[in-house]
């Protein structure tokens, strides 16, 4: 009886809070993204735009606030006015990392997720003519010649090279990982012979198909873009990883609001048009919504910490 | 190909071409606003378009800002892009002397050459030029920025000491902030305002334009020199000079067309080699920094070169050759194109109609960049200082807020400005520290990715000594160097003839 009467209550409370932001959106939402326009984040935000104003009548608004790899918009986010109309793009494993490396302005827990939308998988990538045909051909070689297969990747404690700390561990091989800056440069060294492989992503693959081939992708199941290229997990490796991508609102935000907006972002997640166009530059797919944000972040901080402990980027 | 062109031609690319040229232009001139912000603000607009007038749009607001950004470089002393920053070294002190309206004319001929010689190879060399981008790696990025580096002894003509002080200035700046690929924080004293390490552009307005703003409430001069009044466009006498020096003109389009070529160089880079090799090999020399015209040409030439260079790695292999290319890049894999040597080869429509949309968009920043640049002169000059001051103050506030969207940045760009002014007048001059700041990093990358590979394969010398590239880059860098001895030397022996 008591806790009928507390439901009771609770609902009393909610309701008309919810009715408040029945008709949310009503104006444009602003949607920032914390790194420079033209990579990933930014273009997979931008087929999202198209779909929300589509769907929900509201234009979706991208800027950006770029700067120490998304620490700055990171550490301005709960800063931002909480009405929903507010909105960021958060990146995995960088906001399970970075804090734990030094001071850099806000703490995991700090960010309020909204929805994870998809991830592009890790995957390793060689040139068309590599001597590496399969997965095995470049662990034969590694084992030989200790630290001399060389991989680029893009940046340092980031998802390629965590990639490369945790499948050296499963493979018990010994390579070197040279971070550059940003995909396309880590692409450019590919191509230009400078590295051996690269520890890149599914989308390197899509964008790159006429000069590059991947020898296996971290994904739970083949990408349907790619089904002629194993996972880790059929090859004995158990890695699944990859940039996962998602959205985050300001600590102020109410809660029914953060709700509304996860159901908006998993509306356009389930539109086989916007699937389509994700998959084709070579994403995967990911719903985590508002409810299993928290349990989501905990499972990957454990595995990230994990590895980058491994990697000695932090300690 | 006459098809192509053809359908370049069509009323609504022309038109496109037109008002990308033009908006461009503005944008550009504006110190903060980059030709990144102008392409980035106008991606969603180019959703509804086709491919390739997408391109000629995104295309023709590049190439127009990277022109703009002359005028706050010639007039102001501020490079309103990081592309013109050596144009500030001769373009400002003709404006000083009252040549302001040739120097813009100048550097609006010297953009329309440099933007067609870099179109024409995109049209013709894409893709083996593409190979080149591929051939630098790492080591070869570190000398490129060792390179530029050596412009120091150029620039700090008289005192190489404080030239040398300035540039370790600035390399300290830019190490300031989360790094690039080790991810490390540093010197960032625990304040959130320097994570993001000392931006660029920012640091561009701060050094030179706020001493110059200083300065103008400091004295009672008047900000330009005007010793005549505003008499047209100065074009047959700017016409006349390029003639002569059409060699270098030519020779700093290619310079730029290769830089931009190379993914991580762009237009900064390629206007400062440019300025480099062209006051090495002028007669003029010694006038360089002064308010050499040949100067002017050099880096205007150069930069607007970029933008086709920097399209061949953007189209042949996906790779953006420029930070604006990149954000191009999206636009298109957005629109569903395809970027590979596939849409050079066949029905390589979209990309040969874009090609000559660009070409247009060069040819007609001719007209409407005289036209604007002469209104941005008469603007200067004409306009109180009790204005022009305030006005200037908060475009250089807006401008570096936009940059990153950061109050951060303003802060920064504020003290930078007050410690340039500071040491300006203690004989230190901007372009050392800024040259710390922009190779910096890229040295850095190059040097520490240069290393790891070098000692995973136990060979750090054939590395860094040992390609062929890397070599050649060495032996440009000797000859920078130690050119100024060897040319004093020669001149000393010859001016002495009867000495013995």
């Amino acid at each position: 009886m008591k806790i009928m009467k507390l439901a009771a209550i609770t609902m009393a409370a909610i309701l008309p809070v919810t009715s408040a932001f029945a008709g949310f959106p009503e104006k444009p939402v602003n949607y920032v993204i914390p790194f420079g326009p033209g990579g990933e984040s930014d273009i997979t935000a931008r087929h999202q735009q198209s779909f929300f104003k589509g769907k929900f009548g509201q234009d979706l608004v991208i800027s950006y606030k770029p700067g120490g790899g998304g620490a700055v918009g990171w550490s301005q986010l709960n800063r931002m006015k909480g009405d929903g109309y507010n909105i960021m793009g958060i990146n995995l494993p960088h906001i399970i990392v970075k804090p734990k490396q030094k001071n850099v302005g806000f703490k995991t827990e700090d960010i309020s997720g909204v929805y994870m939308f998809h991830y592009t998988p890790d995957a390793i990538v060689v040139n068309k003519d590599s001597p590496f045909k399969s997965l095995q051909d470049l662990i034969d070689h590694a084992k030989k010649n200790p630290k001399k297969t060389i991989f680029s990747g893009s940046g340092k404690g980031t998802a390629n090279h965590l990639a490369q700390v945790r499948f050296d561990k499963m493979a018990d091989i010994k390579t070197t990982y040279v971070a550059f800056k940003g995909t396309g440069k880590a692409v450019a060294a590919l191509l230009g012979s400078q590295v051996s492989a690269e520890w890149g992503y599914t989308s390197v693959g899509a964008k790159h198909s006429d000069k590059v081939r991947m020898l296996a992708v971290a994904m739970e199941k083949r990408h349907p873009k790619f089904p002629d290229v194993p996972t880790f997990k059929e090859l004995g490796y158990n890695l699944v990883s990859g940039a996962y991508r998602g959205i985050a609102v300001p600590k102020s935000t109410p809660e029914a609001i953060r709700t509304k907006l996860s159901t908006m972002i998993q509306e356009i997640n389930a539109d086989p048009e916007f699937q389509k166009k994700m998959e084709n530059d070579g994403m995967a797919m990911l719903n985590v919504d508002a409810s299993e944000y928290d349990a989501f972040i905990k499972k990957m901080t454990g595995i990230y910490l994990d590895a980058a402990r491994e990697g000695g980027i932090i300690k | 190909m006459i098809e192509n062109l053809l359908q370049a031609l069509t009323l609504f690319h022309v038109a496109l071409a037109l008002g990308g040229v033009i908006a461009g232009t503005v944008i550009g001139s504006l110190p903060g606003l980059t030709a990144t912000m102008a392409v980035a603000v106008l991606v969603p607009i180019t959703f509804s378009m086709p491919p390739a007038s997408a391109l000629i749009l995104m295309g023709a607001i590049y190439t127009g800002a990277i022109y703009g950004g002359a005028y706050a470089a010639i007039l102001l002393n501020t490079p309103g892009t990081p592309s013109a920053i050596a144009t500030t070294f001769d373009g400002f002190p003709m404006a000083k002397r009252g040549d302001g309206d040739l120097a813009v004319t100048l550097a609006c001929l010297a953009s329309v050459v440099g933007g067609i010689v870099g179109a024409v190879f995109l049209l013709i060399l894409a893709p083996p030029l593409a190979d080149v981008a591929l051939a630098f790696g790492p080591v070869e990025y570190f000398w490129l920025a060792v390179f530029g580096l050596t412009l120091i002894s150029a620039l700090s003509k008289g005192n190489l000491l404080k030239g040398l002080i300035g540039a370790c200035l600035g390399l300290l700046l830019s190490t300031i902030g989360v790094a690039e690929i080790s991810a490390d924080v540093r010197f960032t004293f625990g304040s959130e305002v320097l994570l993001g390490g000392i931006e660029t552009v920012s640091a561009l307005i701060g050094l030179y334009c706020v001493p110059v703003l200083i300065d103008l409430v400091a004295t009672s001069d008047k900000h330009l020199k005007v010793t005549h009044a505003p008499k047209g466009f100065r074009l047959i006498e700017a016409l006349q000079i390029s003639w002569t020096h059409k060699f270098n003109l030519i020779r700093s389009s290619v310079i730029g067309t290769l830089v931009g070529i190379l993914p991580g160089a762009g237009g900064s880079i390629a206007g400062l080699v440019a300025y480099s090799e062209a006051r090495r090999t002028s007669k003029n020399s010694d006038t360089f920094g002064q308010g050499e015209p040949e100067g002017i040409q050099a880096t205007e030439s150069a930069n607007n070169a970029t933008v086709g260079g920097g399209f061949i790695p953007t189209l042949v292999l996906g790779i953006p050759g420029t930070p604006p290319d990149a954000v191009i890049l999206g636009a298109l894999l957005i629109q569903g194109v395809r970027t590979g040597p596939s849409l050079f080869a066949g029905d390589g429509s979209i990309v040969y109609t874009f090609i000559f949309g660009l070409i247009l968009a060069t040819v007609l920043m001719l007209p409407t960049g005289l036209v604007i640049g002469r209104y941005a002169y008469k603007t200067i000059i004409t306009v109180p200082k009790a204005m022009l001051v305030p006005t200037v103050s908060f475009m250089t506030m807006i401008g570096t807020y936009s940059i990153r969207n950061s109050v951060s940045d303003v802060v920064i760009m504020v003290i930078l400005g007050v410690v340039g002014w500071l040491l300006n007048r203690a004989g230190y001059s901007p372009s050392p520290i800024v040259l710390g700041l922009i190779l910096g990093s890229i040295a850095e990358q190059g040097f520490v990715q240069a290393w790891t590979i070098g000692s995973a394969t136990d060979n750090l010398i054939g590395m860094f000594f040992g390609r062929p590239i890397g070599m050649a880059i060495i032996l440009f860098i000797a000859a920078t160097f130690f050119y100024p001895m060897i040319r004093g030397y020669l001149i000393g022996m010859r001016g002495n003839p009867n000495e013995d």
